[in-house]
């Protein structure tokens, strides 16, 4: 016998364990399809906890927090240890979050709208406010956020607007209209950029044209279609990342941006921030701590601390991007060219985006279909 | 008898190992890709098992098709460029002394140590807006050209990272070439274009086939490349993959698309070993 | 033998198009100045930056433990599978799926381990990808290994069978020796292409550390800076060091081998 019956049969054996596990997939949990609007239910927490047996980990945007949180949390929250692990984009910490069991992440930092995707998805824990005293910090307006009225689950860490960032020396007038940048005018071509994450790309043509940013009617969708498609032959390129570079550079000279990100204190002064008169979004950077975590106590107390004004004054002091809080607020000095003072009650003119949930996949198609053209 | 069991045995001991890793880690997973093409997307992501046929609906919808097309020409136009450059050089290269051989091919690879995302890199460099070519050009009073963020530049950062996998095939097949065939060809009054044509050509089909298949492969399915040197200007049909993992979370439509680009490979490859059988 | 001049043109045109890129990427990574693009006189700042890197630092430890896991693995695995897949059975099938993962799109396989990954509710880290790495990786080892059977001579196993000792003796004193140079190249290729990986690390890593090329990655995504052009220029003088050294060695073993 030159076979033996043993590798005869293992092409079988492969076949039946793949189509087992096939199976024990379709009978698995169908969750994740809840509408969004409940939220898990809350673990028993203690107040007491010693946080000593907690230690933390996190995942945030790179340089979003100080260099020696870890640190000073561990001094002053006396937790065993405190981990940061970073992602560069939203998308980054949802693949983290969702694509495993355990993450071994207790607090995460994601814009709003992803805040809200991951506790539809029943992976948040619920925010325990009787943990988090300085929640009092935050501006009033900061807690009806459509995203999450009433911050059931996530707490805002940073807030803004996205605008037209330009240079002040390369523009032959100011940018005023999201049309500015959609018809870029000669003088621009080829020197505008906008951004890629699907809900932003829709953004400025959706405001131009009068819809909301959430809207997930088929015809304004289409419409917004046309006059990205009719842009595209004018843009740089799309850019979520190093717009700010590319201004300083002066490859560009008008870009679609996150306020926070459009250099306008840069030396040299030449780079300004525009709110286009159609209107803009209110987006919002927040903190959620994982359903999954096991350090929960710790997690509330590390929110806590990072509310505290003067933890919290660091984002608007170093990083130029403003912070829900109205006691850190007040204590900043406002440096020259920065964005800070955009009041609280303008910025909630903006509409905040949210998770379409179904509807959602109508943008990727948008942001493909514009691409790929 | 004792022999048969001997060798059973043996199969086990040596085959077990191996199998297993690949069916828990490749063939397990692949299936689970399979089977999510007919399951459908979460509200919020993830995946809900309910059966139905809307992935491959939304499959042929002319944008994706059109993707699809425009990744194969891109993939082509590659691959094509690799072997114009490649074939001269593995041929030349195969002709030099034993010792310049090792060199000129230690050469071809080495940039190839460097790490993939660096030589990326070296091409923004190059290229953007004040670039290190449109700083050159500007000294002759050139206007800066538009050179990053288009489909050219996706093709140059391709067939750049790519271009060795078509040489090292190439040079294994130019080199085993028998050369009294080609002196037999030239004796024959055939001129070098003649010999080339007629002899190296037909002999080294093999070579060109198996480095094609080892650009083309990677280069379809590429999403770093497009994405920073194409800008996110052009989409190839790695980008709509992975935009569906991770910005989507679509997980059952992007295996629909994973499906595809294998559907796509396969074919190739079969006509692949097509055109080998009768070469 | 006559060759036309002619050909020298894309000869040399290839490897100026090799490294153009390259000898730039080294020339900037010596800029004073803070820019990638425009060169202000020499400096080794940015090697000192690079140093002074924690991120880099730590993702060239991660790389290095992810590319040692990995070899490991598919090396004794690549091995054991090429002696079985050559000797006990002839099945086109096993064959197949053994060089599948070399074949794969890196994307689909990677795709096929976050689903995989995330069904078990696995906790993803280091070794998630050092798994993922090991199943392409073994590929690669149990196709070179292959080779160097197939030019194997057989009689020594036949006669050591013949004289009673078992597979695993005749493995083990017989086979294994005569296949060590395969499995090194095999080895080395393995570690080779792990290191360089970027696709799967990517989608399999999670929140642990990432590997070099992520890092690199990222750090591209948020600009460019002549740090990662010293970070390329040494890279390369890694490898350089490494071929030259593999050369030599080579010699040594055949210099060796002629005695």
């Amino acid at each position: 016998m030159s076979r033996s019956r043993f590798t005869r049969r293992l092409p079988a054996a492969v076949a039946v364990a793949g189509l087992a596990l096939a199976v024990a997939a379709c009978g698995g949990e169908s969750s994740s399809s809840s509408d969004g609007t409940t939220v898990a239910a809350a673990d028993q927490l203690k107040p007491d906890a010693d946080l000593s047996k907690q230690s933390l980990q996190i995942t945030v945007w790179d340089g979003y927090t100080p260099k020696e949180l870890p640190q000073r949390v561990k001094e002053k929250l006396k937790v065993q240890d405190m981990k940061v692990a970073l992602h560069a984009t939203n998308e980054e910490a949802m693949n983290k979050l969702t694509a495993q069991g355990d993450s071994g992440v207790d607090v995460a930092f994601v814009s709003g709208q992803y805040a809200q995707a991951l506790n539809a998805q029943g992976l948040l824990e619920p925010i325990h406010p009787e943990l988090i005293p300085n929640l009092a910090n935050l501006y009033p307006e900061a807690t009806q956020l459509s995203y999450d009225k009433g911050n059931k689950y996530s707490v805002p860490y940073t807030w803004g607007t996205t605008g037209i960032c330009y240079r002040t020396d390369l523009v032959k007038s100011k940018p005023t209209s999201w049309n500015d940048l959609l018809k870029p005018p000669a003088w621009a071509e080829k020197k505008v950029t906008m951004m890629t994450t699907e809900r932003w790309l829709a953004l400025p043509a959706l405001k131009s044209l009068g819809y909301s940013v959430n809207t997930d009617k088929d015809e304004e969708i289409t419409k917004a279609r046309e006059l990205l498609m009719a842009q595209k032959p004018h843009l740089l390129t799309y850019d979520d990342t190093t717009f700010g570079d590319k201004l300083v550079s002066g490859e560009a000279v008008m870009v679609e941006a996150w306020d926070g990100w459009c250099p306008t204190t840069d030396p040299k002064g030449n780079i300004a921030f525009a709110v286009p008169k159609e209107g803009s979004d209110l987006w919002v950077d927040t903190m959620v701590i994982m359903k999954s975590s096991k350090n929960k106590e710790a997690a509330h107390a590390l929110i806590n601390y990072i509310l505290d004004p003067a933890i919290h004054s660091w984002a608007a002091e170093n990083i130029n991007y403003k912070v829900p809080n109205k006691a850190a607020m007040e204590k900043v000095k406002i440096a020259k060219g920065s964005l800070l003072d955009i009041p609280p009650a303008r910025l909630l003119d903006g509409e905040s985006i949210i998770d379409l949930g179904a509807a959602s996949t109508k943008y990727t198609r948008l942001s493909a279909d514009v691409q790929a053209k | 008898m004792s022999r048969s069991r001997g060798r059973r045995l043996g199969a086990f001991v040596f085959l077990t190992p191996g199998l297993t890793y690949l069916v828990v880690l490749l063939l397990v997973p692949l299936a689970l890709v399979l089977s999510y093409t007919v399951f459908q997307r979460g509200r919020f992501g993830g995946v809900v098992y309910e059966f139905t046929a809307e992935n491959f609906e939304r499959l042929v919808d002319p944008l994706y098709l059109d993707v699809v097309i425009g990744s194969l020409k891109i993939a082509a136009v590659t691959t094509v460029i690799a072997l114009l450059a490649g074939y001269p050089t593995a041929y030349l290269i195969a002709q030099l002394p034993r010792k310049w051989k090792t060199i000129a091919l230690v050469a071809i690879v080495l940039p190839f140590w460097t790490n993939f995302i660096i030589r990326v890199y070296a091409w923004i460099i190059l290229l953007s807006g004040p670039g290190l070519v449109n700083s050159g050009l500007k000294v002759f009073g050139i206007e800066p050209l538009e050179l990053l963020y288009n489909e050219g530049a996706i093709v140059a950062g391709l067939v750049y990272s790519y271009l060795p996998l078509m040489v090292l095939p190439l040079f294994a097949a130019i080199e085993k070439l028998d050369p009294q065939l080609r002196e037999a060809s030239a004796n024959l009054g055939a001129s070098g274009l003649t010999t080339f044509r007629k002899v190296t050509l037909p002999l080294t089909v093999p070579g060109v086939l198996t480095g094609s298949l080892f650009v083309f492969v990677p280069s379809f399915g590429n999403f770093v490349i497009p994405e920073l040197l194409g800008g996110s200007k052009s989409l190839m049909v790695g980008n709509l993959i992975r935009q569906q993992f991770l910005s989507a979370r679509d997980w059952p439509f992007g295996s629909t698309l994973a499906l595809a680009l294998i559907a796509v490979l396969l074919v190739l490859l079969v006509a692949q070993a097509w055109v080998a059988r009768r070469a | 033998m006559r060759r036309s001049k002619l050909l020298y043109v894309p000869f040399w045109a290839t490897y100026v198009f090799l490294y153009a890129p390259i000898a730039v990427l080294v020339v900037m990574s010596f800029n004073a100045g803070e820019s990638a693009y425009t060169y202000e006189g020499f400096s080794l700042k940015w090697y000192g930056e690079l140093a002074g890197d924690d991120r880099i630092m730590n993702g060239v430890v991660n790389t290095l433990i992810v590319a040692v896991g990995s070899t490991v693995i598919a090396t004794v695995l690549g091995t054991l599978l090429a002696v079985g897949l050559a000797r006990y059975t002839r099945s086109k099938l096993l064959d197949a799926v053994s060089l599948m993962p070399a074949v794969l799109p890196d994307l689909v396989l990677a795709i096929g381990l976050l689903v995989f990954y995330g069904m078990i509710q696995l906790t993803l880290g280091l070794y998630s990808v050092i798994l993922a790495h090991g199943v392409f990786a073994m590929a690669f080892v149990a196709a070179v290994v292959r080779t160097r059977l197939s030019g194997a001579d057989t009689s020594l196993e036949e006669a050591s069978r013949d004289l009673g000792a078992g597979p695993v003796a005749t493995f083990m004193r017989i086979t294994l020796p005569q296949l060590a140079p395969g499995i090194v190249a095999g080895a080395l290729l393995a570690f080779t292409l792990s290191l360089d990986e970027f696709v799967i690390a990517f989608f399999t890593i999670g929140n642990a550390e990432p590997t070099l090329p992520i890092v690199i990655y990222s750090m591209i995504r948020f600009g460019v800076t002549p740090k990662i052009n010293a970070l390329a220029a040494i890279l390369l003088l890694v490898s350089f060091t490494a071929v030259i050294a593999g050369q030599r060695l080579t010699k040594i073993g055949e210099s060796r081998a002629q005695d």
